[in-house]
């Protein structure tokens, strides 16, 4: 077996230009597979991240999102007072919300984005522990002081500390920024709720997310709040409705990104299949002497396909490598459920490092199947004469 | 024997090999293609606008309606020839995955003056669409996708709009463009219009957007301001753009996703590079001693890179055709099962013409580094090898 693969590997560093092309040619279509579950992963890693589990959301029912659902102050007070949701310090850990969009500027090239501006209240910290103030500090209660999160601040215009921002007739004054781990948060903008409301002349609210006593007991919530009379709304697990805002985006680049991999992958194949039938029909005699020496038809199929396997794998490795750069890049695009910029960056998983080299390995050996089907095929003194 | 006939048999000397390197060239080709296609439909919209209609909406963001009273004050202002508008209704079908867009317009005129690239068939829908609330009017794409007829009730559950609604299809339109977006779902405003005044008084008599027909498309843009200027301070400020910013807005938003795509789109062609590249590379080292002898026979480097090139272009042609020919089904394909995504799906003359220039360019470059090392071997060298 050590001799197979010796004699493998040499027969590659042979012919070093065609090894270099099939390589280069399989390492680009791993590549691009990798880059796309990896922008997929992150993607669908943001938004399922942003929800906690220990936390449920209130929104209107059939609103689907927080930006189009309108809930009445006396619902709210009527959903922070169930039983369930967890107290400190003697009142409930919940936070009443209104997320509006504004249009923002990019830094970068003056695009217009939609961006969330979210009103909001002390609990939300709490709620949300991983939101962490990372730069100038904490809004005044009751003024037009504001909030940036991490990626806001940076690609946005007006929107960095010590900056202003105008939006609804007022200019904002950005006086911290915060981080919240690469969560959805970060693309957005928090003040404070009731300036916020008369900001936009919306006396509502947009959502109730709150702090269950018990996580295990969420139906249970649901259930009492989707049946109160006085309330016409929709509980879900923070998680989940998160989630779910993923599912669009992520089947796109899912769908286009696989279909086009397998198709120019399947290229790549027939590259891999030219090298190695160049290979087999250029050692016709060395197939000859190995079967004159007592190799057998499988040992020289082996032979081949271990080639061409050591070829795909290189491939696969080669892209992996160059992806795995990728997840330094932070990208952004519409979150099309809520409408609104979303930051996020490729993310590389075990699956997808699995996966690709993975798909390396087959389109090596699908690329190698034929030639060294051919080579063991072959018949002793046929191939010996061929010198 | 001719300089073509050899230049034919050299490039189908290994037939296998020429066949996989065609087979290789062409699945690539239809990937790019494909990719391609995606990335036009993007643009569609912006493509289909018209240069004489100008969208104005609110200036905070497109979520914030504006109010039914600013339409007069528009039609007042010089260069305006009429103001319409549109509403988004946002209502899911059965399940959130079967998106597609609903737009409440105002009137029948609506389609007749503003967007006369709109056929409706029959014709006297646009009659029912004046007078019955509950009419709504289908483009053909979505009416295939989902099956519909003229005389189907379709019920919609409201988010913008809570509630349950019910339309009676009266009419599927098409476009006099391959453009034009098939996939809309139209109905009138007054059905959201006669139900908020019941339910909820505060939010009727607003719409989403303005649409303005304009005399002279090269005064779009003192127009724009005119409306702009006119509506300042107000609380509710107008942002007025061309359809096509409008429509580039969208595109804009999904900036990044297009822009991978593009990247993609490109590192393919690398990949059908290394395929006949690799071809040619082979092909070279097999003919060393060829070359040296028609250079011995006087053949100039010219008419050598003629032969080298014209051979590798012959087979990165076919793989072209072979692409091409295939995109067309393969598009209509991938289409349908990207509907939800876009409202039309066009093949681009552009796309066949890059598809082909793109077979082309690779065609030529794969032939540079066999030229460069057939010129590059001395006569007598390239004579002595024997394979």
């Amino acid at each position: 077996m050590g001799l197979l693969l010796t004699y493998s590997v040499k027969n590659l560093s042979s012919r070093r230009l065609t090894t270099l092309f099939t390589v280069l040619g399989m390492g680009l279509v791993v590549f691009v597979f990798a880059a796309v579950l990896m922008l997929a992963y992150g993607l669908e890693h943001t938004l399922v991240s942003t929800g906690s589990p220990q936390n449920a959301i209130v929104i209107r029912d059939g609103s689907n999102t927080e930006t189009v659902s309108i809930l009445m102050r006396d619902q709210a007070g009527a959903v922070k007072t169930d039983p369930l949701v967890a107290l400190k310090d003697g009142l409930p850990v919940a936070a009443n919300e209104i997320v509006v969009l504004i249009s923002g500027t990019k830094r970068k090239n003056g695009d217009a984005a939609n961006v969330v501006i979210r009103g909001t209240t002390p609990e939300a910290f709490v709620l949300r522990p991983e939101v962490k103030l990372v730069n100038g500090r904490m809004p005044a209660p009751g003024t037009s002081e504001v909030l940036a999160g991490a990626s806001v601040a940076k690609n946005f215009k007006g929107c960095g500390l010590g900056e202003k921002v105008h939006f609804a007739g007022r200019d904002w004054d950005v006086v911290g920024v915060f981080d919240s781990g690469g969560r959805s948060f970060d693309s957005e903008l928090w003040g404070d709720v009731e300036q916020v409301q008369q900001a936009f002349r919306r006396p509502i609210y947009s959502s109730i997310t709150v702090q269950l006593r018990d996580p295990s007991r969420f139906e249970e919530f649901k259930k009492r709040l989707e049946s109160d009379p006085r309330l016409t709304v929709e509980a879900q697990r923070e998680r989940e409705y998160y989630e779910r805002q993923s599912r669009a985006g992520t089947t796109f680049i899912r769908v286009i990104g696989l279909a086009v991999t397998i198709l120019f992958g399947l290229g790549a194949v027939f590259g891999a299949m030219i090298t190695m039938f160049a290979a087999v029909s250029s050692r016709m005699v060395e197939i000859g002497t190995l079967r004159a020496l007592g190799f057998s038809r499988s040992s020289v199929l082996r032979v081949f396909l271990i080639e061409s396997l050591v070829l795909g794998l290189l491939g696969g490795a080669l892209g992996l490598a160059a992806a795995s750069f990728l997840s330094f890049i932070s990208v952004s695009t519409t979150n099309w459920d809520t409408f609104s910029e979303l930051a996020f960056r490729f993310t590389l998983s075990p699956s997808i490092i699995l996966g690709a080299v993975l798909f390396g390995a087959i389109m090596g050996v699908v690329g190698g199947f034929l030639p060294a089907y051919r080579a063991a095929r072959a018949g002793i003194v046929g191939s010996l004469r061929k010198a | 024997m001719s300089f073509f006939r050899l230049l034919f048999k050299n490039a189908f000397r290994h037939p296998l090999r020429a066949v996989l390197t065609v087979g290789g060239v062409g699945v690539a080709i239809l990937a790019f293609g494909l990719l391609r296609t995606v990335i036009a439909a993007w643009y569609a919209g912006v493509e289909s606008a018209a240069p004489d209609r100008l969208i104005s909406r609110n200036k905070i963001s497109i979520t914030f309606p504006l109010p039914l009273a600013q339409k007069a004050q528009i039609e007042r202002l010089p260069g305006v020839v009429g103001v319409t508008h549109g509403t988004w209704f946002g209502g899911i079908y059965k399940d959130p995955r079967n998106f597609f867009a609903q737009i409440a317009m105002e009137s029948p005129e609506s389609f007749t003056k503003f967007y006369p690239e709109i056929v409706v068939d029959p014709a006297a829908a646009l009659d029912a669409f004046g007078t019955e609330p509950q009419a709504a009017i289908v483009g053909s794409a979505l009416a295939e996708r989902f099956g519909w007829k003229v005389g189907d009730v379709i019920p919609l559950k409201g988010t913008i709009y809570p509630g349950d609604w019910s339309f009676i299809i009266r009419g599927i339109y098409t476009g006099r463009k391959e453009t034009t977006d098939v996939g809309t779902f139209y109905f009138p405003w007054n059905a959201i219009e006669q139900r908020l005044e019941k339910e909820w008084p505060d939010r009727a008599g607003h719409v989403g957007w303005w649409i303005i027909k304009i005399d002279d498309p090269a005064k779009a843009a003192a127009i724009s301001q005119g409306v702009d200027a006119a509506f300042e301070n107000s609380p509710d400020e107008t942002l007025t753009e061309t359809e096509a910013a409008f429509q580039q807005s969208f595109v804009a938003m999904s900036g990044t996703i297009i822009l991978s795509l593009k990247v993609i789109s490109f590192l393919i062609i690398g990949v059908i590079l290394l395929v006949a590249a690799n071809t040619m590379a082979m092909t070279a080292r097999e003919r060393v001693s060829e070359y040296a002898v028609l250079k011995t026979l006087g053949f100039g480097g010219r008419r050598i890179f003629l032969l080298i090139a014209g051979e590798s272009i012959l087979l990165a042609g076919l793989g072209g055709v072979l692409g091409l020919v295939l995109l067309w089904p393969t598009v209509h394909g991938v289409g349908a099962m990207l509907r939800q995504y876009f409202p039309a799906f066009p093949t681009d003359p552009v796309t066949f013409g890059m598809g082909a220039l793109a077979a082309l360019v690779v065609g030529l470059a794969a032939a540079i580094f066999p030229y460069w090392r057939a010129m590059s071997l001395p006569i007598a060298r390239g004579l002595r090898r024997v394979d």
